[in-house]
């Protein structure tokens, strides 16, 4: 929201020592942001001047030599490469010293060989926007009117000696969008009194319900007005009041037009005007049919829904209500007879058009809502601009349908209320002040503040909006800050601490974190996972890459390892913790993955040769480790089983807890990425479901330990987990730990075969072992796995 | 010749033999020959047997004491000599220290958990509970329980991706607090943060993202005021961004709190005097705040004739980009090893 200061200065008058920056920074400390705030334009030391005489450049084919007559008989050379400047036309020039915005200075200068006092300016030059400029100011200079002054600053000829504060307004005060709110705004600060505008229409006659009549035919427009104007001149706009619209951001067209949009800018109440001759003698307000189609005055045909407000006559729309108007009533040139509608339309619905169709001055304005006793004003406004300016004839009356009430809203609140929650001690005096530079109605009984807010303040309904203004008025700047007391120590939910835990280790464990979206693509939802689940999709998403909630985290983990292999970023080791959402017979559910991606090598020093390959086995190592350090260390073990097939079918296995499939890991299918990639990904669910003991010490023992060592040549598709098993069944309890130490293919052992070899450890708690009773369980031992798995003894 | 004379010359004669010794080896002959059973030393009192007893005494005190002196003579060469072989047998082991060490592989803390944390940990130290709730969520706690009923003007602003008529992806954590507030049948005085991720249909680009990471906090009790929120927000600013920096409140307008304030901090770069971190204001905008609007306490089950509250809401990539300098929000979802690897160590001193 653009706002002149001469604009303002209408109503209220700031003081001129205040500077605009200083205005826009006080405006801000009652909660009104800008976004810039200067002048109209920032040229200095223009004049009007006028061509005596204008002649070509005797050495170039564009330019022109002029001499140019100033005050006091004054005449200068000036050379212009304009195609329109020419002899006998005022001019705007920029003298020797003269600045034009950019910083560019004027000064006396030789061009081709002639002497140049000077500039000639074109409205660009001058820095206003070329949406301003006429066809012919856009490529040439502007010509002034032949009874312009000379001499005279051409700025304040323009009424371009003016200020701007372009403010980015919250969405409850819709009473700042209008010069006459921000009046009040601005004089709550300043301690200033807002004269409104107080001129009425001269003569009026007729009765304008002979000319027009409404039918409402919707609960979506509790208000509409209509009043006539008859034999209105169409002619621009004086400049004054041009310069106003270009200043708060509105393109000057012509008288007519202009008034509309300065009456809208005045307060906040957008008009509309029709051409009376060609709108007829019915107003209809009903919502649109489904499919019926208008063309709105920008020439664009629009097919609208029963969501929409229409204007119509008896047949047709002629405007959509609160947005724009139609081609077919606009006003044009030879437009006499002008209805000015003046309306309030649903917010609700005004929004919902704007959004699907257009969005305009109009409807940013009646989706916040509008004061009703605006809509009169503006109204009558409106007729005494079009009567003064316009040499239009004002029919009497207004006619009107309107169910709004006028009332004020009266509210009542303590002194003791507003300092409690605002945590000041101000005194009565104080918060009656607030309110009277605000310019609404107090009444003071006992600790007991009455307000009457005026209709223009739709934001304010109840006690802590009172509360708002005085903090915003007054400042709270002394308001000393203390803390809540507080008799309790803060938590963290269990499921959350757990997950610091996991994260934790993960990090110890050369894992690092990382972020990734939540909403994917529908065709990355299955991968990963064998899960049935119905996903969540966006009704309205920004683009198909984030249609859906996703499930499994490894789809998104390996893009990140794609974009990293593409950076030449060939080792990494990445985790992440999410929740995932997806519905089961129609029910939201959630579930927190726990997934991660790692290639390359890791703890490597190139010059001494060391290095680890990652591996399957690294990446069980991790998880093995997690997993004991969560307490669980007896309770998962690795099966082999069907994998989702995005995983390697022979190098991944399924990750169990107790009776429980929790995850899966394994290689990434050579056919999905050709770097080898290992990954894995737990349900965390079935981890923060399960009860953990406390750590508890665990007795050392004082006696030493005996080692044996057995190889065994085995079938290739045994696995060595089932060999340990049974070793520790016919180990019993003396045999403490099975390792392995060696997996040999190759010579001296057959094809379909392999070696394994393990380290047996034998120890007991309160005595020394015998070699005898050790070698005992050893050989039962090796009985058993030649026994039960045809295995042939390699070394002992 | 007499004892002296005789120990006299084998005084020379050690002199002698000490010069030419070269190994350790040369040095335990050295030891043989004169200290030994058969040394030069037991050499001089070999006719001890004919003596005087008193005689023997005086012989036996001097060649003992030249014993000694010999012993001791050998010895210091000896360990000499000893700390030389070692010295050379250091030597041959001496290493470049400047040869680069092994790259120890420990994961890095996301950035935005970096952030998340800290605010977290600040407010547990200050008796909130850390509460989540779900990211897919009703209408009606996202946005109607906290005074934001379908036609309300506001949900235009935060354009949010519904799923069907009565649910979306959250847009903000807030429900969170309408949630525990409903779920406290006591009516307890609440005071927590909810931190967790939200979504809006921004599109992506250097400062917006459809998704990020908010921290918001709640405290409600019965006497709970704005200079409350102020003290509380002042801690927040000077624990995260240094015990020098003010905070500014500007009036706002959020529909759930009345009044709401914008909170700036003073600039931590230029401390105020302007640079291009504050686009010269000396004052960064950091988080939106304000007193709980009393139709979402009365909405939530709490009087608000009887209970106040302050909430505010805190963007953790905004305290990111700002902690860390950095200028484009998509690289804290791009995950190059390269920007995570910058973010291994400790916070600096503020």
């Amino acid at each position: 929201m653009k706002i002149s200061r001469n604009f303002i200065n209408d109503y209220i008058t700031l003081p001129q020592e205040v500077s605009i920056h200083e205005i826009a920074e006080a405006m801000t400390k009652v909660g009104n942001e800008y976004e810039s705030a200067g002048k109209l334009s920032s040229a200095t030391n223009i004049v009007i001047g006028y061509v005596k005489e204008c002649v070509d450049h005797p050495d170039s084919d564009h330019l022109h030599v002029c001499q140019v007559e100033l005050a006091n008989n004054e005449v200068r050379q000036i050379v212009c490469g304009a195609p329109n400047v020419r002899s006998g036309i005022k001019v705007m020039v920029a003298l020797p010293g003269a600045t034009l915005p950019g910083g560019i200075e004027i000064k006396k200068g030789v061009i081709r060989g002639q002497e140049s006092n000077g500039m000639i300016c074109s409205l660009g030059e001058l820095g206003i926007e070329s949406k301003y400029q006429s066809e012919e100011d856009k490529t040439g200079i502007h010509v002034l009117e032949d009874d312009a002054p000379l001499g005279m600053d051409a700025l304040a000829y323009m009424n371009y000696d003016d200020e701007v504060i372009d403010f980015e307004l919250t969405s409850n005060r819709s009473d700042l969008m209008s010069m006459l709110g921000m009046a009040y705004e601005m004089g709550a600060i300043y301690h200033l009194k807002v004269t409104e505008p107080q001129e009425e229409v001269e003569n009026e006659s007729g009765d304008a319900h002979d000319e027009i009549s409404i039918h409402v035919e919707t609960e979506n427009c509790p208000v509409y007005l209509a009043r006539v104007v008859k034999n209105v001149q169409i002619m621009p706009s004086p400049k004054w009041m041009q310069a106003r619209l270009m200043a708060s951001g509105v393109r000057p067209i012509n008288n007519v037009v202009d008034i509309s949009n300065y009456v809208m800018l005045e307060y906040g109440q957008p008009l509309h005007f029709f051409d009376g001759d060609r709108l007829g003698n019915e107003i209809h307000v009903r919502m649109a049919k489904d499919g019926e189609e208008f063309t709105t005055l920008d020439g664009q045909k629009r097919v609208l829904t029963h969501e929409n407000i229409v204007i119509a006559d008896k047949e047709q729309p002629v405007c959509l209500a609160g947005v724009m108007g139609g081609l077919n009533t606009e006003v044009e040139e030879d437009t006499k007879t002008v209805v000015i509608e003046s309306a309030i339309f649903s917010p609700y619905c005004i929004r919902r058009t704007a959004r699907s169709i257009l969005r305009s001055e109009a409807s940013s304005r009646f989706e916040k809502g509008l004061d009703p006793v605006r809509t009169y004003q503006a109204i009558n406004r409106a007729c005494y601009l079009l009567e003064k300016y316009a040499g239009a004839t004002v029919i009497k009356g207004i006619v009107a349908h309107d169910t709004l009430s006028k009332e004020q809203k009266v509210i009542s609140i303590t002194k003791e209320k507003i300092n409690r929650v605002l945590g000041t001690s101000l005194s009565m005096e104080e918060i009656v002040d607030v309110f009277e530079r605000l310019a609404f109605a107090t009444e003071v009984q006992d600790d007991t503040i009455t307000v009457t807010v005026p209709t223009r303040r739709l934001d304010i309904s109840i006690e802590e909006d009172l509360i708002e203004e005085v903090g915003r008025i007054h400042g709270i700047d002394m308001v000393q800050g203390t803390l809540p007391f507080s008799n309790k120590p803060g938590t963290y939910e269990g499921k959350y601490l757990k997950e610091k835990e996991i994260k934790a280790r993960f990090e110890a464990l050369g894992l690092s974190e990382i972020t990734t979206y939540s909403l994917t693509s529908p065709e990355h939802l299955k991968e990963f996972t064998f899960d049935t689940f119905t996903p969540i999709e966006m009704r309205d998403p920004l683009s198909y890459d984030h249609k859906v909630m996703r499930y499994s985290l490894l789809p998104s983990l390996l893009q990140v390892a794609d974009y990293n292999l593409s950076r030449m970023n060939k080792d990494f080791a990445f985790y992440e913790i999410s929740d995932s959402y997806y519905l089961e017979d129609e029910v939201v559910k959630t579930k927190t993955f726990a997934a991660g991606i790692l290639t390359g090598k890791v703890n490597e020093n190139l010059w001494q040769h060391h290095e680890i390959d990652i591996d399957f086995y690294y990446v069980k190592g991790i998880i093995e480790n997690l997993l004991s350090y969560l307490g669980l260390g007896n309770r998962y073990h690795f099966e082999l089983g069907e994998l989702p097939c995005e995983f390697h079918p022979y190098q991944s296995a399924v990750l169990m807890l107790d009776r429980d499939i929790i995850g899966y890991l394994g290689m990434v299918h050579p056919k999905i990425s050709k770097v080898p990639l290992y990954v894995f990904e737990i349900d965390l669910d079935y981890i923060f479901d399960k009860q953990i003991r406390g750590i508890k010490d665990r007795e050392i023992s004082k006696y030493p330990s005996i080692q044996k060592d057995v190889a065994f040549i085995l079938d290739e598709d045994l696995l060595a987990s089932d060999i340990i098993k049974s070793m520790q069944k016919a180990g019993g309890k003396l045999l403490k730990t099975v390792e392995v130490f060696d997996l040999y293919h190759g010579e001296h052992v057959e094809q379909g075969k392999k070696s394994l070899a393990f380290r047996l450890t034998f120890q007991e708690m309160m005595r020394t072992l015998q070699e005898e009773e050790v070698m005992q369980i050893f050989n039962k031992i090796i009985q058993t796995i030649e026994k039960e798995y045809q295995a042939e003894l390699r070394d002992k | 010749m007499n004892l002296e004379e005789k120990i006299e010359n084998l005084r020379q004669q050690l002199e002698a033999d000490l010069a030419i010794i070269n190994t350790t080896a040369d040095i335990g002959t050295l030891r043989v020959k004169y200290l030994g059973k058969k040394g030069l030393i037991t050499d001089l009192t070999k006719d001890m047997a004919t003596l005087s007893d008193e005689e023997k005494k005086k012989v036996g005190a001097l060649a003992n004491a030249f014993k000694g002196e010999v012993a001791g003579r050998i010895q210091v060469l000896e360990e000499m000599f000893k700390a030389k072989e070692l010295e050379e047998k250091l030597k041959k082991d001496k290493i470049d220290p400047t040869l680069p060490g092994r790259t120890f592989k420990i994961g890095s803390k996301h950035p935005l958990t970096k952030v998340r944390e800290e605010v977290e940990s600040l407010f547990v130290s200050m008796g909130y509970d850390v509460v989540s709730g779900p990211e897919v969520e009703e209408d009606h706690y996202n946005f109607e329980l906290l005074n934001l009923p379908k036609e309300h003007p506001a949900r235009d602003a935060q354009d949010s991706f519904y799923i069907t008529e009565e649910l979306l992806l959250r847009s903000q954590t807030s429900p969170v607090q309408a949630r525990t507030m409903l779920k406290n049948e006591k009516k307890e005085p609440i005071r927590i943060i909810c931190p967790g991720k939200v979504y809006r249909r921004d599109a992506d680009d250097a400062t917006h993202s459809h998704q990020f990471g908010q921290i918001e906090g709640l405290v409600v009790g019965e006497n709970i005021s704005l200079a409350d929120l102020k003290g509380t927000l002042d801690v927040f600013a000077k624990r995260l961004f240094g015990e020098e920096r003010t905070i500014r409140f500007r009036p706002s307008y959020f529909p759930f709190t009345e009044p709401s304030y914008e909170v700036d901090i003073s600039c931590f770069k230029c401390g105020g005097a302007g640079c291009n971190i504050c686009k010269n204001t000396g004052w960064i905008e950091i988080l939106g705040s304000g007193m709980v609007h009393p139709n979402v306490l009365n909405a939530c089950g709490y009087d608000a004739k009887k209970y106040t509250g302050f909430a505010f809401g805190i963007g953790i990539e905004r305290v990111a980009m700002l902690k860390y300098g950095i200028s484009d929000i998509r690289d804290l979802y791009t995950n190059d090893v390269r920007f995570l690897e910058t973010y291994d160590r400790v916070e600096g001193d503020k």
